[in-house]
């Protein structure tokens, strides 16, 4: 916030007597983002104690993990930024199966290039996002509902169109026809960054490599890339500019914000849009790594995002919340998922664990959360 | 009070040290990692569960299962990354899906780490990706199985109910029962659909228009359940030669009932069993068989289906 300049204040320069003074330090406390934060120390620490010898320390130990949190990192983007605006989403899940058939069908099938393919993805899941925006602020129902029935429409229409179609649910083939257009859009969701970079250091010893001598994590994903850059955007977008402010606003409470001039609607419509596009990041990452899309894609991812939003600090009830929160929410989720695995646990008791490790990181962040509001 | 603390303090030490043995102990084994593909819910796999609990208590060795919460296939290609970089010594994985599961499995091959490919995909897939060996129940060579059975029996025309044909695996084991009769499959197989009514009216249309059809073989429940029913309709229960693939409640009954010749287990229990032996024979001794391993085809007649009821979710 730029401070207005009086010139003849004597009060000491760039000091407003109607602001509390607050140190740095107090103010690092405030931010909806500590408990997260505190909670993926948390469960570094613990996973660095039990699985500190199993890989998952290893570069590809990391790589692997980092990528499952990247991936939730990207719809946990979308969730928080629309639950800070008051609403919910619960179709990002099968938005990304959709999106994923809207690529594979009309690539494979309909002899469209790639990227055109993706396009047509992104323009797609934006509309849907743009439609469900709508209905939600047009009739004042919960979105809670109304993302609900998407839930189950889009799931729907995944399975439905793609067995129509192409009489399968998994269509495979993507990278190969990508591969062979040498299309130029593809690299961008489904490459990896920097190979040359891991090339080298495997090439030094600094890196383990096969016995072919390529290097054992050969370049960093994309889906990296797109996280952190999401990331850092919609941070600086909330906390830096007036549409930042407008989400808070219509999150805290739609009408005064109304009121005061604030185009709640408009405002929920673009991020049910951008949750939207979020899972159509996801999916088309997914897709371009894997080759191939399938009709029972991004399940219960809906509820990973949201959960992930919640463990970074956003308020179920809107107003409130922070995207690097949710950043960190999905670390600890990601990291959590796949530290299990180390730790050897057998997978029938995965859920008991992923609960309780849950659990025990929402109840500390908001402990720590309890604690710092009461010191003030 | 002296003593006390005394006998508590010997006592501590004694679990310490006991608990330091079992841990040693344990770390010799082997630890093997099997991925599936099912999701949570799916009772199948129990068997396989089941399977290589026993084979790690046998072997010694420590078995761990892993598979997708929800059945996705992308979460199954990262548990595989996941289950290489823990080092494992030795991955049984299944090849769901060729193209998503590609890339890690061959990472995990190139890495040094045996891997056998069990149940899903086929044997020319497992030798492309790397594995020692593929342990499952290879389509054509399971129809053909059924198809000798079905000549010793006398079959000479027969009608294969497929209610999958989009499925290319759906159509071999069509080929496979038809090349044991040594019959040309011709118009022999139908394209049933999944609707019940659909399949029963089709079978009854064919079975009239073929009244000369001495043989049936079904794919599944799917095409099984509303062929029995066809069966009873047209009175010709049990003067067929019928056989068909899986097992269920219905079929086990057609079986009792002598409606059902047979029906084709794959049984999962070899397919968790085995891999895990074969794992260890090879990392302790060197030693490999030289062939893929088909788990099936097993046959479930009158004269066992009593003992595979009573196993039926544990080990059948």
């Amino acid at each position: 916030m730029a401070q207005p300049k009086y010139p003849e204040n004597d009060l000491q320069e760039n000091q407003d007597e109607r602001l509390r003074e607050v140190s740095f330090l107090s103010r690092q406390l405030n931010k909806p983002e500590l408990g997260a934060i505190s909670g993926a120390v948390l469960v570094f620490v613990f996973f660095g104690f039990t699985a500190g010898g199993t890989g998952m320390f290893a570069p590809d130990g990391i790589m692997n993990w980092s990528t499952v949190s990247a991936q939730l990192g990207l719809i946990a983007i979308g969730a928080c930024l629309l639950m800070i605006a008051g609403e919910f989403d619960l179709s990002i899940g099968s938005m990304i199966g959709f999106a994923g058939i809207m690529i594979a069908v009309p690539s494979v099938y309909w002899d469209w290039p790639v990227w055109l393919s993706i396009l047509f993805a992104f323009a797609g899941a934006v509309s849907i996002g743009f439609i469900n925006g709508y209905i939600v602020v047009k009739t004042g129902l919960p979105s809670f509902i109304v993302s609900l029935a998407f839930l189950f429409i889009l799931r729907g229409l995944t399975i439905g169109l793609s067995q129509y179609f192409t009489n399968r649910t998994i269509i495979g083939g993507v990278r190969d026809i990508a591969e062979e257009q040498n299309d130029w859009m593809a690299p961008l969701f489904g490459g990896k960054a920097f190979q040359g970079f891991f090339q080298w250091l495997g090439d030094n010893g600094w890196l383990e490599t096969f016995a072919d001598g390529t290097p054992l994590v050969n370049g960093i994903p994309a889906v990296i890339l797109w996280f952190l850059g999401l990331a850092f955007i919609c941070q600086w977008m909330l906390l830096k500019t007036k549409f930042g402010n407008w989400i808070f606003a219509s999150g805290g409470d739609a009408v005064a914000a109304r009121n005061v001039g604030v185009p709640a609607s408009r405002v929920k419509i673009m991020l049910f849009m951008f949750t939207a596009f979020c899972a159509t990041v996801y999916a088309t990452c997914q897709v371009m790594e894997f080759g191939s899309a399938a009709a029972d894609r991004g399940l219960l991812k809906e509820f990973e995002a949201i959960i992930a939003a919640v463990i970074g600090g956003t308020l179920l009830t809107g107003g409130y919340g922070s995207v690097v929160g949710a950043c960190f929410g999905a670390l600890i989720f990601g990291v959590v998922q796949m530290g299990i695995f180390f730790l050897n646990i057998d997978s029938s008791w995965f859920r008991v664990f992923l609960g309780g490790m849950l659990l025990i990181a929402v109840v500390f962040n908001n402990f720590i959360r309890k604690k710092v509001t009461e010191a003030r | 009070m002296k003593k006390l603390i005394k006998n508590l303090l010997g006592a501590i030490a004694i679990t310490l040290a006991l608990t330091v043995a079992t841990g040693v102990a344990q770390a010799a084994g082997e630890k093997y990692i099997l991925v599936s593909h099912a999701p949570d819910a799916d009772s199948w796999w129990n068997t396989i569960k089941n399977a290589i609990r026993e084979a790690g208590n046998h072997l010694g060795v420590e078995v761990v299962y892993r598979n997708p919460p929800t059945g996705d296939l992308a979460d199954m290609a990262r548990i595989i990354e996941q289950s290489a970089a823990s080092r494992p010594d030795g991955i049984i994985t299944t090849i769901a899906d060729y193209d998503v599961l590609k890339g890690p499995i061959q990472n995990a091959v190139k890495r040094g780490i045996p891997v056998i490919a069990i149940n899903s995909g086929t044997p020319e897939q497992a030798r492309k990706l790397g594995a020692l060996m593929y342990v499952g129940q290879p389509e054509y060579d399971a129809g053909h199985g059924a198809g000798m059975k079905a000549k010793d029996a006398g079959v000479t025309k027969f009608l294969c109910v497929n209610h999958y044909m989009t499925n290319p695996a759906s159509v071999e084991r069509c080929q496979g029962f038809a090349d044991a009769l040594g019959v040309d499959l011709g118009g022999q197989m139908i394209d049933s659909g999944q609707d019940p009514t659909g399949v029963q009216n089709k079978v009854q249309a064919y079975l009239r228009t073929n009244p000369d059809t001495n043989g049936i073989l079904t794919l599944g429940p799917t095409s099984a359940h509303p062929t029995l029913r066809a069966l009873s309709n047209m009175g010709k229960s049990g003067k067929i030669f019928f056989g068909t693939f899986d097992l269920s409640g219905e079929i086990a009954q057609g079986i009792k009932d002598g409606v059902i010749n047979f029906g084709i287990d794959q049984q999962p229990y070899l397919q968790g069993y085995v891999p895990v032996m074969v794992l260890t024979l090879y990392n302790r001794y060197g030693v490999l068989p030289g062939n893929n391993v088909n788990s099936g085809p097993g046959f479930v007649t009158k004269a066992n289906v009593a003992l595979v009821e009573k196993l039926a979710g544990e080990y059948r």
